[in-house]
This record gives structure tokens, sequence and C-alpha cells, in this order.
């Protein structure tokens, strides 16, 4: 039975755990409170403590900058990590239509039922200021 | 890559310490284990080493067959019919009742069937709130499931409405995970009303003195409630040894079905009890102004109940009682001191609860430096290993531990050395995959 801890290489799924996701969890990329911002919204899983706050900056109808802040399992900053990336100079238009498809596609791996709350998070956080921002914005006019 | 350490190796027995004792020992668990089909699949071409038995208990061959037979048989609704078929029903819900309450040396009419340990405490809180006035109180502890917290708290929390301002305490727990017990005795006065506590803490696998709380509640003329949801797969419970009032535990993690539950209450409060529920099989009589209830039990089982279930349980009931409790308790302490001693030896690894084995059960909570529970129990799932990861319904708890949330691995008498073994070792390599 000790065949089954995989002694020699990683298995494929493995291999993309430890270069793409561990890479961003220990390499954060956009990790920082940015001086001034469009939007922010902050979103907190009390079940695993996962905590992600989403910054983002428009230049007209783009994404000029985005940042996050955060702390939980490395599903949860990996894709914040990724997200963050991803959406820069992504049309406004375009950041609602992200979803959990395009989230998962980055991650790269299979993420099971229970977990996608973890994988979601920055994208629930996304959605749920740029949501905010829109209806502030229709207020103002 | 890391791999087993060779001397923990199941097949080289002979190189430990008091070889005899071990082998011994490790027959145990691997003929136990015989009778659990689940254990014998394999789950993407791996065996599966099942860390979650806390969670809930896989099912022997013997109730599997048990809740088949009952299906294909004698199926037929309870207490009503007057066929031989609903008879035969009956006799066997009823005989189920039997077994379970000389398990834990009740009276047959002092078990209550529940759909488990949340709906037992459910009904009790509900039940007992008629009884409770102004300014009494209710003790907990630090380490109560969300199910034995949450019911109480609604209780207190209902009560400011009608101006009876129920207090909830709830007890430390020391460094170690034990309950304070000086802190106990601070905390039940003569205003408190009910106590109830865990048996054995579903995170920290501490067994707590219910004996010690069940005077101390009594000396107050208060009443003890024992939630043993975790401890009565792994040990013997005699209630009137426990000195308790009431006692909830679920079937399914005692090796049998889903949706079947128990309530323990001494008689005397039972005939007190106002029901829970109302509708069918729980009444006396029944006119369109008022009705009249029926006894205990039947008073807390509206509707039709959970038959199959009573039955199936009572087949792990019978299946436990063959293999003896005791010899269940003592192998799953060896088993917990191995966990623990692997556990606390590896660098990086801090494990809550008490350190000593003879002072709890198998349920082993532990958190990784630099990985979050979550991450650890996904990457045990890759090599086969179901652990839990999270707050394990104890939210508060985790707060008084300052932890998000641990991994948690729970033992049960099918576990062998060499689950532990692969445990290990697949946490080694999530360190290694982490570092
Ligand atoms: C200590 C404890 N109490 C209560 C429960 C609730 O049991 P159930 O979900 O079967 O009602 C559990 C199990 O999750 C538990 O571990």
């Amino acid at each position: 039975m000790k065949e089954q801890i995989s002694e020699g290489s990683l298995s494929e799924e493995e291999e993309i755990y430890r270069e793409n996701i561990l890479d961003h969890y220990r390499n954060p990329r956009n990790k920082e409170k940015p001086e001034s911002c469009s939007f922010q919204h902050l979103e907190h899983n009390p079940v695993c403590g996962d905590r992600i706050e989403l910054f983002v900056k428009l230049s007209g109808s783009r994404v000029e900058e985005s940042s996050f802040l955060g702390e939980g399992c490395a599903i949860s900053q990996a894709s914040a990590s990724m997200l963050t990336d991803k959406i820069k100079g992504m049309p406004v238009s375009e950041l609602q239509d992200m979803a959990k498809e395009d989230v998962l596609d980055m991650l790269g791996i299979s993420i099971g039922i229970v977990r996608l709350k973890c994988a979601m998070l920055s994208l629930k956080a996304l959605h749920k200021g740029l949501e905010q921002y829109t209806e502030n914005n229709r207020k103002k006019q | 890559m890391m791999i087993l350490d060779p001397p923990h190796q199941h097949h080289s027995p002979q190189e430990h310490d008091g070889e005899h004792k071990d082998e011994k020992h490790e027959e145990f668990g691997e003929r136990i284990r015989q009778d659990f089909p689940i254990l014998q699949a394999r789950v993407k071409n791996k065996p599966l080493i099942y860390l979650d038995s806390a969670a809930t208990s896989q099912k022997p061959r013997q109730v599997i067959e048990a809740l088949k037979k009952y299906y294909e048989e004698y199926n037929a609704n309870v207490h009503r019919g007057i066929y031989a078929l609903s008879e035969k029903a009956t006799m066997a819900y009823e005989h189920a009742r039997f077994i379970i309450a000389r398990f834990i040396n009740a009276e047959q009419h002092e078990i209550i069937f529940t759909k488990g340990t949340t709906e037992s405490l459910n009904l009790l809180a509900y039940s007992l709130s008629k009884q409770l006035k102004k300014g009494d109180n209710i003790v907990l502890t630090q380490m109560e499931h969300h199910s034995n917290l949450v019911p109480w708290q609604q209780l207190a929390k209902e009560s400011k409405r009608d101006g009876k301002d129920i207090e909830v305490r709830f007890i430390k727990i020391t460094g170690d995970g034990r309950l304070d017990m000086g802190h106990a005795r601070q905390c039940i006065d003569d205003s408190t009303k009910i106590v109830s506590v865990t048996h054995m803490s579903n995170v920290l696998g501490t067994i707590n003195p219910v004996q010690e709380l069940a005077s101390l509640a009594h000396e107050h003329g208060a009443l003890l409630v024992v939630d043993a949801a975790q401890s009565v797969p792994h040990m013997k419970i005699d209630v009137k040894e426990l000195g308790c009032d009431f006692l909830a535990f679920s079937g399914h993690k005692l090796f049998g079905p889903t949706g079947i539950g128990v309530l323990y209450g001494r008689k005397e409060l039972l005939a007190k009890l106002p029901p829970f529920l109302y509708g069918g099989d729980m009444i006396h009589e029944v006119r369109f102004e008022d009705s009249t209830f029926a006894d205990a039990p039947n008073k807390f089982e509206a509707g039709t109940p959970n038959m199959a279930g009573a039955i199936g349980l009572a087949k792990a009931v019978e299946y436990l009682q063959q293999i003896g409790m005791e010899n269940i308790t003592e192998y799953e302490q060896e088993l917990t001191a191995y966990a623990l001693h692997r556990l606390q030896e590896m660098e990086g690894i801090t494990v809550y609860g008490p350190p000593d084995a003879a002072a709890r059960g198998g349920v082993i909570s532990f958190t990784i430096a630099g990985i979050h529970p979550h991450d650890v129990a996904q990457l045990l799932d890759r090599d086969g290993i179901c652990v839990r990861g999270g707050h394990h319904c104890a939210m508060p708890l985790m707060g008084v531990l300052g932890i998000a949330g641990s991994v948690r691995a729970s033992l049960s008498m099918y576990n062998t050395k060499e689950d532990i073994g692969l445990l290990i070792a697949a946490i080694h390599k999530a360190q290694k995959m982490f570092s």
C-alpha cells in the first residue's frame, strides 16, 4: 500500500499546483493597497477565514490598476493574484462577464464543489464592488 | 520525495518494540476493516484512507444488510397497521429501542429516536425552555459543537423578548484543551438550571469529566445534558454511571445509518417534559379543541419515524457489542498515542488538545505552519487520504485557539498504524510542496 504516496515525480495536477498556484500564493502579484481607486470591496468567508479586499482603479472605460489585500488558503490568494493581473487594461464592460470558468482556467486545476467558494472569493469581490460602483454612478446622474 | 519511515511500515512489525502486542493490535484494525465494504473500494485507483470518522463513520456490511432486509422483507408503517407486516416492523422498531437502551444502560422508554444529535439537542432546548424562569442561567463550555451552542444561545435570545433574561455561560478551556474545572465551579451556581457539555470534543479530542460535572450540576439543582456524539462510538457509555439526566448522539457516527439519532432522558424527567413536535403517533386522544399526548417516548416521536434507521442503528450496536467496547477503546487509545507521537515529532506541526492519549479520544486537530487547512485537506485528498480542514462546526472554539481552522484526522476502530504512516508521509509531501 505504500505506493499510495507517490515517491517520484509529481502528477501533472500537482505540478500545476506547485508552479502555478503556489507561485502566486508565495509571490502574490498586485498585493498592495493603492493610494486611490475607483472602487474597492471586501469579501470574507467566515467559514474558512479567507479574506480578499479588491481595489480597482478605472481610467475612462478601462481598468487602469487593480490590486488586493488578503489572507487565507492558497486557492483564494492565488486566484486574487491572477485575477488582478488579468483584469488590468480590460474594458469595464467586460468585467461583469468575467465568469467562474475564467477563474478556473487561470488556476488550471480541478476544484471541487467545496473549494469553489475559495476560488471565487476575489471574483465575487470584483462583481460586488463593480455593482456598487455602477449603482452609485447611476444615483449621481 | 518523502516516503514512510521503514520502522513504521506495517509489513515489518518485528522491528517494533513489544512486537507481540503490536501485531495483535494491527490485526484488530485489519480484521474490523474487512467488515466495511467502502474500505475495500479503491478511489482513483488508490485505497481509501478514511480519517474523518468524527464527521461520519463508515458502515459495516452487517448494517447495510439489515437495511436491505428491512426494505425487502418487512417494510410497513409502525404502530398503525393491524396486519402482520406492520406488526413485524413495529416489533423490530421497538426491539431496536430495547437494544440501544441496554447499550447505554437505560430503560427502553427512556430512548427517544430523533434524526440525530442536533435534533435531540434542539428538542431539549425547546422543551426545557418552558421550565426556565427569569434570571436562570445555562452553562455550556467553550468547546461545544454548534449544535450544542446555537439552540441554547437562541433560547436565551428569545427569552430576552419575554423578559426572562436567561444567561448563557461558557466554561473556559485550559491551554492544553481541557475544561477549567475551577471556572466550571464559578459558572455553575444556584441559578443554573441546565449544564450542557460535550463528552468528547470533536476538535480537541478532550474527554470531559462528565461525572464530576454531573455532581456539580446536581449540587446546585441543575440538569446535566451530555452531547455524546463523539464518545459513544469509542467507549462504553453507562448513563447511570455518568450520572447525566439527558444524553444525545447520532447513529451515523456510530456505524449506523444517517437520519437516526437518540435522545436519552431519565424517565421522571421525560414524563414532565412537554413535546417538541406535534402530529400523528405522539397523541393519546385528539378532539377539535384540544389533545392529550402519549407517554414518553412516543410523546416525542411525532410522525412516521425512521424505522429503517432505528433497525440499522440497533444492528450497528449489536455489531459493536460483539467486538466489545472495551476492546475498541484499548485499540484506539494505542492508535491515538501512536498518531500523536508521530505528529508531535514532526516539524512545523502544532497539535491541539491534551497531549496525553489517555485523556482523550482519537480526534486529532493540528495546523501546519504556512499551509492553510483547506490546502492540506485538498493535497491529502490527492493521495486518497480523507481528513477534514476547517472549523469543524466549532467557530467560537477556533477563536479561543486563535486560528481560523485546523486539519482534523479522526480515528476509528478500522484505522491502522499504516493509515497513520500514510498520513504522515502525505503531510511531509505537502510541506515539501509548500516549502
Ligand atoms: C460533538 C458533536 N456534537 C454534535 C454533532 C452534531 O451531530 P449531527 O450532525 O449528527 O446532528 C456533532 C457532529 O457533527 C459533534 O461532533
